[in-house]
């Protein structure tokens, strides 16, 4: 390869790249001018609607979260509110030397190992350019700490937010339930509009009930921010409008006394006003602590809390169903003198009882038999061969339908979410849950409250209320009223028209009432113990239902039962007899007879309503008494 | 092979006898359009002084590197085009084999003390070769020289594309193409060889990332997907367009301070400028890049061996095309491909290789008169 005549061809080669080059001079203006045009187009024929996106790219609207509705209980006393509590945030992104600066915040504040291990995590899963918490709760002490130390710490961010805060705790956790973060799953149910800025949310109790009333209204920020959606500056806003307030029915001291009373037990007490349907305490223990579920719980915790035998996220006053035991005599007795059977006629109670052509016995808890007993003396001395008698005379559709005309086994209709009925079982729905005929033994132990027959605490109370109202049935509620904020208006609930059973206000409830009276009062009450010296007139019933069935015959000794096993006490009572202001019920798991355990309680609730609650008040010198 | 036309005139001859190897014109264009960078660097990297000493101190070294360069003389420079070619094919292939990762692409050649990226030695060895090879017979060039030219374009370009970079392997190939074009190609091999390129077209683009098919097709809409691959453009068209006849103002960009433009300080550096200063800055810009477009194609217009003019010619409207690409990019007239804007965005070898590229021009310039 070798050039030929270099000369020559040179003059050649210049001419056809001077060629070349003058093609190209213009490629390079025609280039240009479409270039100019183009930014022409752009900044001038188009710039209106540019500078409308480019202003649209710069406003943002904020929501500004509402301050959630308080919760009080009918003295005023604050059950559920709001805490400003301190956040420490990190950007990140502004900061040099992220493992120093947590040393030296950590010199200021007390960082445990989770919270730098949780900070760390979130680190890795969002921007660096966002605000990132490092510790969630502040004391008060550290928060001034820190903010003397503010100005070495660029990018981190000492800032207050509110905190639902449950000042009783573990005391009303089952009434008032708790709030905990909106998830995943909530948010496919909420509005995404009324939940703007909110990260919190009603999860059970009547924090969940009243959820649209205590979660106010977002307002709406209009403010500059950048690409990563940081603000700069805010231009306008229309403020939030915060909860109404929730007054409660309860009061918060009765549900101290009662929660008192049932002490280490298991159980359930709810105490209701009978003339409105008023509850004054609503007691599950065990309970557990909703302060902890407002974050987040821990997993050991909540695992702890869930697995525990004495199921302590239950609430046992309407979720736990137990078999009523003796407590639905009264209701059983107030059916024979309906159906107009003679309660003078007397039923020999010889220990036990057998239905004819059958020599099963049923035993009565007295296995000496208590003689001859009349309806008087069947409920007194709870003779359980007595109410045998009386439930195979009426037979199992009378006894279930006027069990369901007090509420046994049906929905109450509180305010409460998601309410179980319990069970009145009957004939018709043995075969169709479980396609078995019933047996006439079953009846016999309806009669005493056994066998398939289950109730709630919250049932019991309103049966209870329901022979208090001598034939009125209400429908129980937790709410008072609603309070709206900035005007301080309270708007009450509409009154839910209280349902009368038929042949209400009979006389044959006096009759049954006197009855209950004399098992605290009377010489022979199963209850006589706990209303000995009572300044007023007590009326009550006991109850001890059986946990698993003995064997008939079979001797048992009750000491020597595994304590899961044992007998739950009941007791259901109301005062003062004659013109009642509370009815109550009472169970207490695996604790044997209900006159031992479950009627002191009661008494101790009681003498706490009508002694010491009145002698506070005096004192205090508070002109209104409520209830 | 090697030509007898460095005989005549030994080197020592040149050096001894003009002053060092500058043009006046450029230099001080170049100078310019440097300070303009700085200054929109400035105010796109949210005023940052540590990124203006960087590109400060660029700067310095790439004006070193430049004059260094303009005193090679063309001759030599010639007869080195071909090594330098191959040794750039050769770590192109090093770079895939060991390659560095870096961004999710392999562009990064980790020699201990510095990283650099080859494949912008290849934007001068690309029109050095072509060069080199069209000129070793009169033009213009033969098919089988056209052929011959066509492999060394395209075979770096498929090196850098698999990386994957696709913005420099389109340059690469603009660049060489140029000096083919510059060449006196016949407009029939041209032609065939636009055709045997749209036949390959499918195939190629479905050898292309999906990403970077995405881009291609965006641009004809970017609004298609404003939050997805149309963003770019959208924020980077909505700076231009809001800022009118005279702009926001140096430093009150809104949408690059409050950093809705992507890349700002190195891609999209052009939109911020065109957001601060409007429509008057963009003329004045454009102007002066035209102005040095011109300066140097009048260089090559006066040198009188047709490898310098070739290459003076080839580097200039590759200059150019840079420009050209990277602001029709930033103002959705073509896709976003990654091109950075010559001598104003913020980066690393990119402007040094420029600055050699003028080097190379002035060197050849300043040394027209002498014959070969």
């Amino acid at each position: 390869m070798i050039r030929r005549d270099p000369i020559g061809n040179r003059s050649e080669d210049a001419r056809i790249i001077q060629l070349r080059l003058l093609i190209a001079v213009s490629a390079v203006v025609v280039l240009v001018v479409i270039l100019l045009g183009r930014f022409f187009i752009l900044q001038v024929a188009h710039h209106d609607r540019y500078r409308t996106l480019s202003m649209d790219n710069r406003i943002d609207l904020r929501p500004l979260p509402p301050v959630r509705g308080m919760i009080l209980d009918r003295n005023g006393t604050v059950l559920a509110e709001n805490h400003a509590v301190y956040e420490l945030t990190v950007i990140p992104e502004k900061i040099g030397d992220l493992g120093r600066t947590l040393r030296e915040i950590g010199e200021l504040v007390d960082l445990s190992q989770r919270d730098v291990a949780r900070f760390r995590k979130r680190l890795k899963q969002r921007p660096v350019f966002e605000p990132h918490v490092l510790k969630s709760r502040l004391s008060d002490e550290e928060a001034a700490r820190f903010s003397v130390h503010q100005y070495r710490f660029p990018g981190v961010t000492l800032s207050a937010s509110l905190r639902r805060v449950y000042p009783y705790g573990p005391l009303t956790a089952h009434v008032v339930g708790y709030v905990g973060r909106i998830s995943e799953q909530d948010t496919r149910k909420i509005d995404p509009v009324a939940y703007r800025g909110t990260l919190h949310m009603g999860k059970i109790g009547l924090e969940l009930s009243y959820e649209n009333e205590l979660l106010g209204e977002a307002g709406l920020e209009q403010v500059e921010t950048d690409a990563h959606g940081r603000v700069v500056r805010t231009i306008n806003r229309n403020p939030s409008r915060a909860g109404y307030n929730l007054h409660l029915t309860l009061d918060s001291q009765l549900q101290k006394v009662a929660e008192e009373a049932l002490g280490e037990y298991r159980g359930s007490v709810v105490v209701l006003e009978p003339s409105t349907g008023d509850v004054l305490a609503f007691v599950s223990t065990p309970n557990y602590d909703p302060n902890l579920f407002v974050n987040g719980i821990d997993p050991e915790s909540y695992r702890q809390l869930r697995d525990s035998p004495d199921k302590p996220l239950i609430n046992r006053a309407i979720y736990g169903r137990y078999a009523p035991g003796s407590t639905i005599k009264p209701i059983l007795a107030f059916a024979a003198l309906d159906q107009n059977l003679d309660p003078l006629k007397k039923t020999y109670c010889p220990g036990w009882f057998t239905l004819p052509d059958s020599d099963r016995r049923f035993r009565c808890w007295r296995r000496k038999g208590h003689g001859y007993v009349d309806l008087h003396d069947a409920i007194e001395q709870s003779c359980d061969v007595y109410f045998y008698q009386l439930a195979h005379t009426l037979g199992i559709n009378v006894v279930a339908d006027y069990l369901g005309r007090f509420g046994v086994g049906q929905v109450t209709g509180i305010d409460l979410l998601s309410e179980p009925s319990g069970l009145l079982p009957t004939p018709l729905w043995k075969r169709q849950a479980r396609q078995q005929a019933w047996y006439p033994g079953e009846t016999i132990i309806t009669g005493i409250g056994q066998g398939f027959l289950l109730v709630t605490p919250l049932q019991l109370a309103v049966a209870t209320a329901v022979l208090a109202n001598r034939g009125r049935l209400v429908r129980p509620r937790l709410l008072r009223g609603i309070e709206n904020p900035r005007t301080g208006v309270m708007a009450r609930p509409a009154e839910k028209r209280s349902k009368s059973i038929r042949a209400a206000d009979s006389p044959d409830f006096e009759m049954i009432v006197e009855d209950m009276v004399a098992v605290l009062h009377g010489s022979r009450g199963t209850a006589r113990a706990s209303g000995r010296n009572s300044p007023y007139r007590m009326a009550g019933k006991t109850g001890t239902a059986q946990v698993i069935g003995i064997p008939p015959g079979s001797e048992h000794d009750p000491a020597e039962v595994p304590e899961k096993l044992r007998d739950h006490a009941l007791f259901i009572a109301f005062a003062p007899a004659e013109n009642p202001q509370i009815a109550l019920a009472i169970i207490v798991e695996n604790a044997g007879s209900g006159s031992r355990t479950a009627a002191p309680i009661a008494r101790k609730i009681m003498d706490y309503y009508f002694i010491e609650r009145l002698r506070r008040a005096a004192l205090s010198g508070r002109s209104r008494v409520f209830g | 092979m090697k030509g007898c036309e460095g005989q005549p005139f030994p080197e020592g001859r040149v050096f001894s006898g003009r002053r060092v190897h500058i043009d006046g014109p450029l230099v001080l264009g170049v100078l310019a359009l440097s300070f303009f960078g700085l200054m929109v660097i400035y105010s796109a990297s949210g005023e940052s002084w540590q990124v203006m000493w960087r590109q400060s101190a660029r700067l310095v070294l790439s004006v070193v590197v430049m004059l260094a360069v303009a005193q090679i003389p063309p001759g030599l420079l010639r007869r080195l085009s071909p090594h330098f070619f191959l040794a750039g094919i050769l770590i192109l292939t090093l770079v895939l084999i060991a390659g560095y990762v870096g961004k999710g692409a392999q562009r990064w050649l980790d020699l201990g003390v510095v990283r650099f990226q080859p494949s912008e030695l290849m934007k001068l060895g690309v029109p050095m070769a072509v060069a080199w090879l069209l000129t070793r017979r009169s033009l213009p060039p033969r098919f089988l020289d056209v052929l011959l030219a066509i492999v060394v374009i395209v075979l770096p370009a498929v090196l850098v594309v698999v990386q994957p970079d696709l913005g420099t392997a389109i340059m690469l190939m603009i660049s060489g193409l140029l000096v083919l074009f510059l060449s006196g190609a016949r407009w029939q091999h041209l032609l065939m060889l636009t055709a045997v390129a749209l036949a390959a077209a499918p195939y190629l683009w479905s050898r292309l990332h999906e990403y970077q098919q995405e881009r291609i097709l965006t641009m004809f809409d970017p609004w298609s997907d404003p939050l997805g691959s149309g963003y770019h453009s959208i924020q980077s068209m909505i700076a231009i367009g809001s800022a009118g006849l005279a702009g926001k103002g140096w430093l009150s960009g809104s949408q690059s301070h409050l950093e809705f433009i992507p890349e700002r300080s190195t891609d999209f550096v052009f939109a911020v400028f065109a957001e601060e200063f409007g429509l008057i800055g963009v003329i004045a810009l454009v102007t002066l890049y035209v102005f040095l477009v011109g300066r140097c194609l009048v260089m090559a217009y006066h040198v009188r061996e047709a490898f310098s003019r070739l290459l003076i010619g080839g580097l200039a409207m590759t200059f150019f095309f840079y420009f050209f690409v990277n602001t029709a990019m930033v103002s959705g007239l073509l896709p976003v491909v990654g091109v950075p804007l010559p001598l104003v965005s913020y980066g690393g070898t990119s402007m040094v290789t420029l600055m050699a590229a003028f080097g190379i021009m002035m060197g050849a310039y300043t040394r027209r008169h002498l014959m070969f």
